[in-house]
């Protein structure tokens, strides 16, 4: 059997009961750092609550040789570790649907993601978030433009736009990713986002226009940012204000 | 005394571009070429007559003396006196030997017109038309030299009448290739005897004779015939000599550097005309921006790496900062100067129209554009006729020597783009790659003897390329992540296509789109495929047929490398691809970027690609050489029999004399150790040269032993891949 188990957003004491139990019956378990990570944790952490030894598997592992993990999960009950909810990293459903269709048994405990939780510390109502965006290191000076292109999408139906940074070859810095936004810029990001730092731990939310989020010390990684929609409801604006310091200009966008 | 009055000479017509003319020699190998440069220079003032015609002055490479053949192309300015005006003559000389055919493709870009030399009793030879063609390909003028002319009358023993009879053959002969290549220009550039575009003479008896200087002097066809008959060529050459004669020529007929860009930045630059360094070019302005195009980097033992080029515009000063644009750098210059034989005179500046030495600029390679506008149009890339087709490994015979050998090869490619030199990853040795035995043999000469360093060298091997005969079916290649698809086509290129793009009648960037349709479609390609172009990479292209793929622009970058990968190394024995087309006729692509990186796509492309080409027959190319061998009539059963042994197909044979000429077809792998074994076979009276003839296919019986021979080389796995090996 193979199961994914979430880990949730912070550190090893974010594990559910229920995925600590498929812990300690499993007979082998890695652990997945490629597509998240728990940066307020460390491997010798997990071994050490969990009881059990951890072997962190690499991208190669997981793309490649992913058919070495389904093959073994044949016959051991295989648990592979990862950070926030399983299967919100494509990568993890390319992996359940190989198991299943090698006759694997499947199984998922869930826990917190991103993509929840963003609406728990920003207030923003989850039924108004548009498509999702990864900023990405430019290749070679090319920077991608989907990040702004779905930005500008789901501004034309008022949704706001998570925009999750690269995690590789280094997680990437709110600062950094307002500068490589800013090179395919033509002045769609002319207006106000919400930048988050170290969700799920000391947690540091602070809304201000795109462009002034880098003159703010949000701290260590993770971070994330949202492109907030040009009509914000008022509950919306009244959490930004006070759990998020944001300017009074934003007041103008209240419907 | 004499050479202070030169230089200032020199510095003082540099300034005045209607005297200046910048040009080349061309010819055959052993028509002459480095004695008349000799001799031109030695009459100019700038060697001692005396020792001209035995010195060999432009050959200053200790070794390209001892060879007898010019190996690099130097520069060296000359002041002529016509009609009692002074003109500064820069001459750059080429090499003329088939191996070096890069150089002199370079010294075409730099040069506006060229004195083509013939030998009068061996006339038009295979050779003479690839340097014509480089030179009219770059629209550069030429006027005629035919030389050795004494050879007729002292050897041959001709009759006057037959003596004239010969010499119009050869210029119908070069008036004809100059009518196919260059339709345009045929009535202005052709040959003619009366307007004195034609010399004849003896580049080593040091006299020459031209329908001009016959008015003049009084010495004509009638004369020379007596004097050479009487044995007076001492007397000839004072009456009507060499270098009065043929720099007369130059001055008359080639074009000042202010005519010339006129017509030729054109040519030769692709940028915008009328923008500000296009206006500069076109009328060679001292005062626009400088706009510098590097032809040779010469190592010198004082000064360094000296970059030498032509000014097209601008003038050059010590501590200008210049863009060196094809290496995205900045470079100071230090000193700019002049060659006068292998000797550099620095000046204060260099105006616009010169040839010029420059020192300082350090990113600078062969080929380079240096300018002081930070985005200017690079002259386009230098297209190379041949390409590199032998390979050794070349190690240093001391471990520790490894750094200095590193360092003398990343140099020597620098002064020669058309030398390559890559890391066996497999097996950490050095290969050096090139245009055929020689010129490897002898840049390693030149690391053993200049650069005092003991080298070890494996025999020569030859570059093999991989290609297909037939179509592919769609070949699906997955990401790792497997959240991407790409839909694969691979089938052969056809060669028209190739030919386009090699000659670089089309530019993607550039080309208006309804051009490159209709030269595409007369080509061989659909109108789709035409549209779909994306990339040519070394005799390959590739096209995109999808329609309205959505993120797929901003994945093409990633693709295309993933298809230059492939290009660079093939399944079969990891050579280089060529005469490919790579369709990609679907793709399917994941939502977010990072999901589609560089470490997802390429791959993925690349796979494809080699799946695809596995399922389409593929096969081997291997380099081909023309052997031309003249010997003796009781040696041909000699010759041919050495020909047949080296897999050789005898295309022509053509009695003269009691002489006989071979012309052949052979593989230049089975081509090593020809140099031995045909002296040994003819008892060294054959006279022999060679010529790259292309890639052909390897003969099906032995296309697996090759494959296995190269695999075997490179530490791969022996059996040939399947196309499962590339799919997940």
């Amino acid at each position: 059997m193979l199961t994914l188990v979430g880990l949730g957003l912070w550190d090893e004491k974010d594990i559910t009961l229920r995925g600590l139990e498929e812990v300690r019956k499993a007979d082998i378990v890695y652990a997945e750092f490629y597509t998240s990570k728990l940066v307020g944790t460390n491997v010798e952490a997990l071994e050490k609550l969990y009881g059990r030894k951890v072997v962190v598997l690499e991208r190669k592992d997981l793309e490649d040789e992913s058919w070495k993990i389904v093959e073994e999960a044949k016959s051991k009950n295989v648990v592979v570790l990862v950070a926030g909810d399983p299967g919100v990293a494509t990568t993890h459903s390319s992996l359940l649907l190989e198991a299943k269709r090698k006759g694997v048994v499947t199984k998922i405990v869930h826990n917190a993601s991103v993509i929840s939780a963003i609406c728990s510390v920003t207030g923003l109502h989850s039924y108004k978030f548009g498509k999702s965006a990864t900023v990405s290191y430019p290749y070679k000076g090319m920077v991608s433009k989907t990040p702004l292109k779905v930005i500008k999408e789901n501004l034309s139906v008022n949704a706001h736009t998570l925009l999750l940074l690269d995690l590789n070859p280094e997680p990437m810095t709110i600062g950094e990713a307002v500068r490589i936004m800013e090179k395919v810029d033509d002045g769609t990001l002319n207006h106000f986002a919400v930048g988050v730092a170290r969700i799920g731990g000391d947690c540091y939310v602070k809304c201000d226009h795109f462009y002034s989020l880098p003159d703010h010390d949000f701290g260590e990684p993770l971070h994330t940012i949202v492109f907030l929609s040009k009509k914000l409801h008022f509950t919306e604006y009244e959490f930004l204000r006070e759990f998020a310091d944001a300017p009074k200009e934003l007041e103008e966008f209240v419907e | 005394m004499r050479a202070k009055k030169m230089v200032d000479k020199i510095k003082e017509l540099m300034y005045k571009p209607e005297r200046i003319r910048n040009m080349g020699i061309v010819a055959h190998i052993d028509h002459g070429k480095t004695t008349l440069s000799d001799n031109l220079l030695a009459g100019a003032g700038m060697i001692s007559e005396e020792l001209a015609g035995r010195q060999l002055y432009l050959d200053f490479d200790e070794q390209e003396r001892e060879r007898g053949i010019t190996i690099n192309a130097a520069s060296v300015s000359m002041v002529h006196e016509y009609k009692g005006n002074e003109y500064l003559i820069n001459l750059i000389d080429t090499p003329g030997h088939v191996d070096f055919g890069g150089e002199v493709t370079r010294a075409m870009r730099a040069v506006d017109g060229v004195i083509v030399v013939v030998d009068a009793v061996e006339g038009v030879m295979p050779q003479t038309e690839t340097v014509l063609r480089q030179a009219l390909r770059e629209n550069v003028k030429p006027v005629l030299f035919i030389n050795k002319v004494d050879r007729l009358i002292r050897e041959l023993e001709v009759t006057p009448e037959e003596m004239q009879k010969r010499l119009l053959k050869v210029i119908t002969e070069v008036n004809k290739l100059i009518k196919v290549m260059k339709p345009e220009k045929y009535n202005e550039w052709k040959l003619d005897v009366t307007n004195g575009s034609v010399a004849f003479g003896s580049a080593l008896y040091n006299w020459a004779v031209s329908v001009p200087s016959m008015k003049e002097t009084g010495v004509g066809f009638k004369e020379v015939y007596e004097y050479l008959q009487n044995d007076e060529w001492k007397t000839l050459a004072k009456k009507s000599p060499l270098h009065v004669v043929v720099l007369d020529m130059v001055v008359r007929h080639l074009p000042s550097p202010i005519e010339a860009q006129k017509e030729r930045i054109k040519t030769i630059w692709k940028g915008d005309i009328n923008s500000k360094v296009g206006q500069a070019m076109l009328n060679c302005d001292p005062n626009g921006p400088v706009a510098l195009m590097i032809t040779k980097i010469v190592a010198d033992p004082h000064a360094g790496e000296i970059a030498v080029g032509r000014l097209f515009s601008g003038t050059l000063k010590p501590g200008m900062d210049l863009y060196i644009i094809d290496r995205r750098a900045k470079n100071r210059v230090q000193t700019v100067g002049l060659f006068m034989g292998p000797k550099r005179v620095e000046v204060e500046e260099v105006p616009a129209g010169n040839i010029v030495a420059v020192v300082g600029l350090r990113d600078a390679a062969a080929g380079s554009t240096c300018t002081s506008v930070e985005e200017m149009e690079p002259f386009e890339s230098i297209q190379h006729f041949s390409e590199p087709v032998v390979t050794m490994a070349i190690e240093a015979k001391n471990p520790r020597d490894l750094p200095k050998l590193i360092e003398v090869l990343r140099k020597l490619a620098k002064e020669d783009p058309t030398l390559h030199v890559t890391l066996n990853e497999e097996t950490g040795e050095h290969l050096i790659s090139g245009m055929g035995e020689l010129h490897l043999e002898v840049k390693v000469e030149k690391i053993r003897r200049e650069y005092g360093l003991e080298v070890v060298t494996s025999p020569p091997i030859v570059v093999f390329r991989e290609t297909v005969t037939t179509t592919s079916p769609v070949v699906e290649g997955k990401s790792p992540n497997k959240h991407n698809r790409f839909y694969i086509v691979v089938e052969p290129c056809p060669p028209e296509v190739i030919r386009v793009f090699k000659e670089g009648l089309i530019d993607l960037k550039k080309t208006d789109k309804s051009t490159k349709r209709k030269i595409l479609t007369e080509a061989g390609l659909s109108g789709e495929e035409a549209a779909g172009v994306q990339e040519y990479f070394e005799g390959n292209i590739f096209v995109d047929v999808t329609k309205g793929l959505q993120y797929l622009n901003e994945t093409m970058e990633l693709i295309l490398e993933g298809f230059r990968d492939a290009m660079r190394a093939g399944p079969l024995a990891r050579e280089p691809c060529m005469g490919l087309k790579v369709k990609l006729v679907d793709a399917k692509l994941h939502e977010d970027a990072v999901h589609r990186g560089p470490a997802q796509v390429i791959p993925a492309v690349r796979s494809a690609i080699f799946a695809a080409m596995l399922q389409a027959k593929p096969t081997l190319l291997e380099p081909y050489q023309k052997v031309f061998i003249t010997v003796p009539q009781d040696m041909l059963g000699n010759v041919t029999r050495e020909l047949q042994g080296r897999r050789g197909q005898i295309i022509e044979i053509n009695t003269e004399g009691d002489m006989v000429t071979i012309v052949a077809k052979a593989p230049v792998k089975e081509m090593f150790g020809f140099a031995g074994a045909i002296r040994s076979a003819t008892s060294g009276k054959a006279i022999w040269s060679t010529e790259f003839a292309g890639f052909e296919p390897v003969p099906p019986n032995l296309v697996e032993e090759f494959i296995m021979e190269v695999r075997k080389r490179k530490g791969l796995k022996l059996e040939i891949p399947k196309p499962e090996d590339f799919l997940s």
